[in-house]
């Protein structure tokens, strides 16, 4: 055993370092206990853990708006919206391919509800706006039809946009499918993804943009072919565009279709040219508003912090974070009132508990069992029925008013209002969640031996003294467990609070309720039960700062 | 994002679990409505007679209504939709809509006509508010109030104001905790023009006068979350008049005979209807579409009112209308449709609502909270 | 160390009387004088009705009747913190939030006094426990000897005349148990205090007590000093009770003299003492002590009587041997001789002789 004293680590018998082979020997006993959890583990895991992570991840994305407007969003990033007036045509031009394909696969409106959160009146406007969209650029359409009935031609389209090797495989696919159909067979493979033809992006870039986008979107969506559709209007908004900046784009294609193009280029100068920003004026006029615009630039990151700012009434402008309007400030109010209410539920269950638990851990046996069952009473009964009755009781033409009539303590014209108020929620939501303060305290009292009172008693001390200074510190871990439960389960509450609470004594986690299932902005909800598990942390770590986490038992 | 959508899917599918063993049975479909007295009128209107001629076919009803929006996102974000048909009221099929979550439909491809071949683009006129929404039926938010107060000295209300007069009816109100109806009728109380209460209402300053209005009685109003709340705060005498939906106190009238009655005026009109969610695979799509065209019928829609006093969404459907299956008095008089009792009433702006709820629901919130 | 001193009895039973459920009394007419500076222990299987007694001193149970004076004055009615008595219990009930200092400082704190004073008598306690340096501790942290000497020290702390100890050494081990029992009387005898203690183990009762009152059934079966109650017992139970013992069964034939003709079941008469025998014809139970039998011819003594027993076991001790003898009848007849040089050690299956003096003898009640 020498050699294990100084110089080096204990070894074992066979010479392998002890805490090695310790390790190795306790590595197998880890590994069965592992695999006795994990069914809860990865329950757990699945149903608890990742959807929180879900929620908190919810609070800050914000992807919808680049994923909807991704062209006009890049646009916006040199604008400043200075001088206060909508952006020019340029950025026009590129809300007009967005919302044409956003529209077309029916995102402009999540987008509109999206962004109503922050502005109100966009849903609106984007609805408008979508049904209005395929109007621009048909002006272009009917003037290329004047120039050249080909134009209307889908094959046209086909020919100059499509890849030679995307014509073959779809001649392909569409002659399976006809075999298929013959045959009387399913055919259920879908048609080859679209792709771009060498060079057209660099000749006509706008075209070949929106085009794709185009032929995609009819794919995926309607499955049509482009072969067999004609593109939507802003496709010839896109080539007059195109055809004007770069009058020489028929170089770089051959046969029909370079005859085609450079036809319409010498014709371009001479069309009638539309402006995207009248079309959009002229659907709706909020579209010259810039704080439309404002706000659409605000919110165009990836991730936002918005959410947050909103739970805590402050909101998100492009001139960066202002407070909310003082009529719309509710929040922090809502924050305030639940700790408050929970401390208060919390501080009337110890009250209330404390002496109840006491004499459950006192009385004989038998006794206790039924006191503990008039106890477990209230969970073995639904909540709303426990709501209801308290309802019942507190109103004003109630059962607790009626008495009090009777006796003559009140006024029959001036009964006490009890219910739909804080006092409602407080009663309510005490009577609820006292068993989770007396059951603990109960299993913490019950394990203190009543030899410490008497000797307290028996060196002197008064009843009080006794269980003040001797009792009252050994049931501190019961309070602690018992005020953690209950300040918890409240905090969270909702059910309670929305039947009882009236106005005043309504919880954050109604508002939460409300924009989960109402108002469907679940990026707000969320940031607010980040918020609220985030102060339930904070309280947890104050708590264990000053009474020490070791503290709490569950007896 | 790849994460999440398993996540999501895991998740659902523990949650959904009894809705697809039920899907993989023969033939069956998952109704959603609101449960209670209106979906039993459904039951015995619809699906019923349906049945009868679809032997074999199984309908399971969900009572999931109220929480239906956001139940619905949560399935199309799992990817795992487990109904086929969904009640909801019309502002809640708007947004399902704007959110891509309700399908289109083509009322006139969809839907049966009208036994003299109008169109049902044109038997339901403007009740077809949303691409998505197939109406049922036409409800409205009205009061009620009790017949026996002693302190309003015989009088009883008859114009909607009586509701902010507290000096000739004192007593506690209830009125719905949201903005949406309360705020018309403040305007509509304080002079404003039924026709421009909703330009009013778009302004700050209108906002303001509303919730002006409203604090005149603000003190003697208890607010409800719950269509049952108003109905059992009358027959507890806590308030004298309230808010509910006209259904609701046509049965504390009617079937429970409680001192209660009717204040027609001023009632706001809504619609609840059917929306089929986007994305159903083409067999059960299908099976719905069909369901959809007998059970919006003509007759069909009639026949609902037998059993609740909603009107139906069809002009052909009004004249149809008999009597209570059960209490066998005539149910016109009773419908918020009939004549007498639409004099003078608010249609639901959807669109106004669409755009300002959020808004307005928060500025509401923090007024109560005041 | 007055053993006799019921005219001047510092805490008085009269006539005591407990019932908890008021149908079967626990405590039936206890009478009790103990005297200023005593050791009294009382004795008893458990349900015998000790510890209530010791609680009603203390405080903690009223009696149902009779009274209990403490220093003459009748404290039936007077809380348990006013009493004054010092109290050791069974799990020494050590307040395990407060340090050993401030465990000790708690009775003197309730009393109001100064805390140089208070430091001062902690210490002085500590000291007298050899506790000296553990006042920062807190009572988790000691072992169960330690924790003991700590609730001694703080039953004493405040210098209660009177100190009540509820089987303090119950949870010791044997070898602890006994160096405590030392240091108890010790510290009792120094301090000149009254100390009335209650155990159910008879030797403890028997090493430390000036008088042990032997408890069955609700009431005292004999109360006497150690020496008395092992030799003399008064009843079969106290026979039983305390030490070994050995019964014989059977009738008196005559008591004349102060000498009872006992004839055992199978027909051998006997000389005893008759001491809770009347009158022939009686059935008793004999009680002779192990060690006053003799099978060593050479050692027995003049008078002494003689019968026929048969070697069933012989068990070596170390410094007894202890025989098991079926002597008239009985098979659980016990034997302890001294190991010494000439003594003789029997085997199984021997017959043998084996005798004692009639005085030894005890005629009990059966």
């Amino acid at each position: 055993m020498t050699e294990t004293t100084q110089d080096g680590p204990m070894l074992a018998a066979d010479g392998t370092p002890l805490k090695k082979s310790l390790r190795r020997a306790l590595r197998a006993q880890k590994l069965r206990a592992l695999g006795l959890i994990a069914p809860l583990l990865i329950f757990v895991l699945i149903s608890f853990v990742a959807p929180i992570v879900d929620m908190l991840f919810r609070s800050v994305e914000n992807q919808i708006v680049s994923d909807t407007l991704p062209r006009t969003v890049v646009a916006l990033r040199d604008w400043d919206g200075e001088g206060g007036e909508a952006p020019g045509d340029e950025i026009f031009k590129a809300l007009t391919y967005d919302f044409i394909v956003a529209a077309e696969r029916k995102e402009h409106t999540r987008l509109g509800s999206r962004l109503n959160y922050e502005m109100t009146g966009i849903s609106s406007l984007f609805r408008k706006s979508g049904r209005r969209v395929d109007d621009i650029g048909e002006d272009y359409l009917d003037q290329f039809k004047d120039l050249n009935d080909a134009w209307e031609e889908p094959a046209t389209w086909v020919a100059m946009m499509a890849s030679e090797g995307w014509v073959a495989d779809q001649v392909a696919w569409s002659e399976a499918r006809a075999a298929a159909k013959s045959a009387d067979q399913d055919f259920e493979t879908p048609e080859p993804a679209f792709a771009l033809r060498p060079g057209v992006a660099k000749a006509l870039p706008e075209t070949a943009d929106i085009y794709s986008a185009f032929a995609r979107t009819i794919q995926t969506q309607d499955e049509d072919s482009p072969t067999e559709e004609e593109p939507w209007n802003p496709v010839y908004m896109a080539l007059f565009n195109d055809l004007a900046s770069n009058p020489d784009a028929a170089s770089a294609f051959s046969g029909d279709v370079a005859a085609l193009l450079s036809e319409a280029a010498a014709a371009v100068g001479n069309f009638e040219t539309i402006s995207p920003k009248d079309a959009f004026l002229d659907a709706d006029e909020d579209w010259g508003d810039p704080m439309v615009w404002s706000t659409i630039k605000a919110f165009a990151p990836s991730y936002t912090s918005g959410y947050f700012l909103s739970a805590v009434d402050l909101q998100l402008t492009a001139s960066g974070v202002q407070p909310q309007d003082e009529d719309q400030q509710i929040y922090m109010l809502l924050f305030k009132r639940t700790l408050f209410m929970s401390l208060m539920i919390m501080f009337s269950c110890i009250l209330l508990g404390y002496p109840i638990a006491f004499l459950l851990s006192n009385l004989p046996m038998r006794q206790s069992s039924l006191l503990l069952i008039l106890v477990l009473l209230p969970f073995w009964t639904s909540l709303l029925v426990r709501t209801s009755s308290w309802k019942v009781l507190l109103q004003q033409q109630g059962v607790i008013n009626d008495i009090l009539v009777w006796i003559g303590l009140v006024a029959d014209d001036n009964r006490l209002v009890m219910i739909n108020n804080q006092f409602g929620t407080i009663v309510a939501m005490t009577h609820i969640l006292l068993p989770f303060m007396i059951l603990p305290l109960y299993s913490v009292m019950k394990t203190i031996p009543p030899s410490y009172v008497r000797a307290a008693k028996s060196l002197g001390a008064t009843d009080w003294t006794a269980f003040w200074r001797v009792y009252f510190p050994q049931s501190v871990p019961g309070i602690g467990a018992g005020c953690i439960l209950v300040f918890i389960l409240a905090i969270g509450y909702y059910i309670t609070p929305e039947l009882v609470g009236g106005t005043t004594g309504t919880f954050i986690s109604n508002r939460i309720a409300y924009h989960i299932s109402s108002s469907l902005n679940w990026g707000l909800a969320a940031a607010l039960g980040t918020i609220l598990l985030a102060v339930v942390l904070i309280l947890y770590w104050v708590y264990d700062r000053i009474v020490g986490i070791d503290n709490v038992s569950l007896g | 994002m790849k994460l999440k959508t398993t996540m999501l899917m895991a998740a659902s599918a523990i949650a959904a679990a009894p809705a697809v063993v039920a899907q993989e049975m023969a033939d069956s479909m998952t109704l959603v409505s609101w449960g209670g007295a209106y979906q039993q009128s459904q039951v015995n209107a619809y699906s019923d007679p349906y049945q009868a001629n679809n032997a074999g076919l199984e309908i399971v009803w969900d009572s999931s209504s109220n929480e239906a929006v956001a139940k619905l996102r949560a399935m199309s974000e799992a990817g795992n939709i487990t109904w086929d048909l969904v009640d909801v009221v019309a502002a809640d099929a708007m947004r399902l809509c704007d959110e891509g979550l309700a399908m289109e439909i083509d009322a006139d491809e969809d839907l049966a006509a009208a036994p003299d071949g109008t169109s049902a683009s044109d038997d339901f006129g403007d009740l077809l508010v949303s691409d998505c929404f197939i109406p049922q039926i036409v409800y409205s938010t009205t009061f009620g109030y009790r017949t026996d107060v002693a302190e309003w000295n015989g009088k009883e209300p008859d114009d909607i104001c009586d509701i902010f007069d507290l000096e000739t009816f004192p007593g506690q109100r209830s009125l719905e905790k949201r903005p949406i109806n309360n705020l018309e009728w403040a305007l509509y109380c304080d002079g404003v023009a039924m026709d421009d209460i909703y330009d009013v209402l778009e302004t700050e300053e209108g906002q303001d006068r509303a919730l002006a209005k409203l604090d005149t009685i603000k003190d003697s109003v208890v607010w409800w979350s719950a269509g049952a709340d108003t109905p059992q705060l009358l027959a507890d005498g806590e308030v004298v008049i309230g808010s509910t939906y006209n259904g609701r106190l046509f049965s504390v009238i009617v079937e429970q005979k409680q001192p209660v009655a009717m204040l027609w005026d001023a009632q706001v009109f809504d619609l609840d209807g059917w929306i089929i969610p986007a994305g159903l695979p083409e067999d059960r799509l299908a099976r719905v579409m069909d369901f959809v065209k007998f059970a919006t019928d003509t007759q069909r829609l009639a026949d609902q009112a037998k059993y609740i006093s909603y009107g139906p969404a069809r002009a052909s459907s009004a004249p149809l209308v008999g009597k209570h299956a059960e209490l066998g008095i005539e149910m016109a008089p009773h419908m918020p449709t009939d004549p007498a009792n639409s004099k003078n009433s608010i249609l639901y702006n959807f669109d106004f609502w669409a755009d300002y709820r959020d808004d307005l629901d928060a500025k509401f919130q923090a007024w109560l909270a005041q | 160390m007055p053993t006799d001193s019921k005219a001047d009895g510092f805490v008085v039973f009269d006539h005591v009387q407990k019932s908890y459920d008021g149908d079967t009394l626990v405590v039936k007419d206890l009478n009790l004088n103990i005297g200023k500076g005593e050791f009294l222990t009382m004795l008893g299987p458990s349900g015998s009705g000790k510890t209530t007694c010791l609680m009603m001193l203390a405080g903690f149970e009223t009696a149902t009747h009779g009274e209990i004076l403490l220093d003459g004055k009748p404290i039936n009615n007077i809380a348990p913190h006013k009493r004054g008595i010092g109290m050791v219990f069974q799990n020494y009930a050590l307040f395990p939030h407060m340090t050993v200092a401030e465990n000790l400082a708690f009775p003197l704190e309730v009393r109001k006094m100064g805390k140089s004073v208070r430091e001062e008598k902690v210490q002085r306690a500590l000291d007298m426990v050899q506790m000296g340096s553990f006042g920062g501790r807190r009572p988790a942290q000691l072992s169960g000897g330690q924790q003991q000497r700590i609730a001694l020290a703080r039953a004493l702390v405040f210098e209660p005349e009177l100190v009540l100890m509820d089987e303090p050494l119950g949870a010791l081990d044997k070898q602890l148990r006994e160096h405590m029992q030392f240091e108890i009387k010790r510290i009792a005898d120094n301090l000149g205090i009254t100390v009335v203690y209650v155990t159910h183990d008879q030797t403890e009762a028997l090493t430390m007590s000036d008088r042990v009152a032997v408890f069955d059934d609700g009431r005292i079966q004999q109360l006497a000093p150690p020496d008395q109650l092992y030799e003399k017992p008064e009843n079969s139970f106290v026979a039983q009770f305390i030490g070994e013992n050995n019964t014989l069964e059977g009738v008196v034939e005559s008591i004349k003299d102060g000498t009872a003709l006992v004839k055992l079941d199978n027909g051998e008469l006997i000389d005893t003492v008759p001491v809770n025998v009347s009158a022939a014809g009686e059935r008793t139970k004999v009680s002779i002590r192990p060690e006053r039998v003799e099978y060593n011819k050479e050692r027995l003594q003049e008078g002494a009587h003689t019968l026929k027993a048969e070697v069933l076991e012989f068990i070596y001790m170390g410094d007894i041997f202890r025989t098991r003898l079926r002597v008239a009848g009985n098979e659980d007849f016990v034997v302890k001789t001294r190991n010494a040089p000439d003594q003789v050690r029997l085997k199984p299956g021997e017959t043998i002789e084996i005798g004692w003096l009639p005085e030894d003898c005890r005629a009990l009640d059966a």
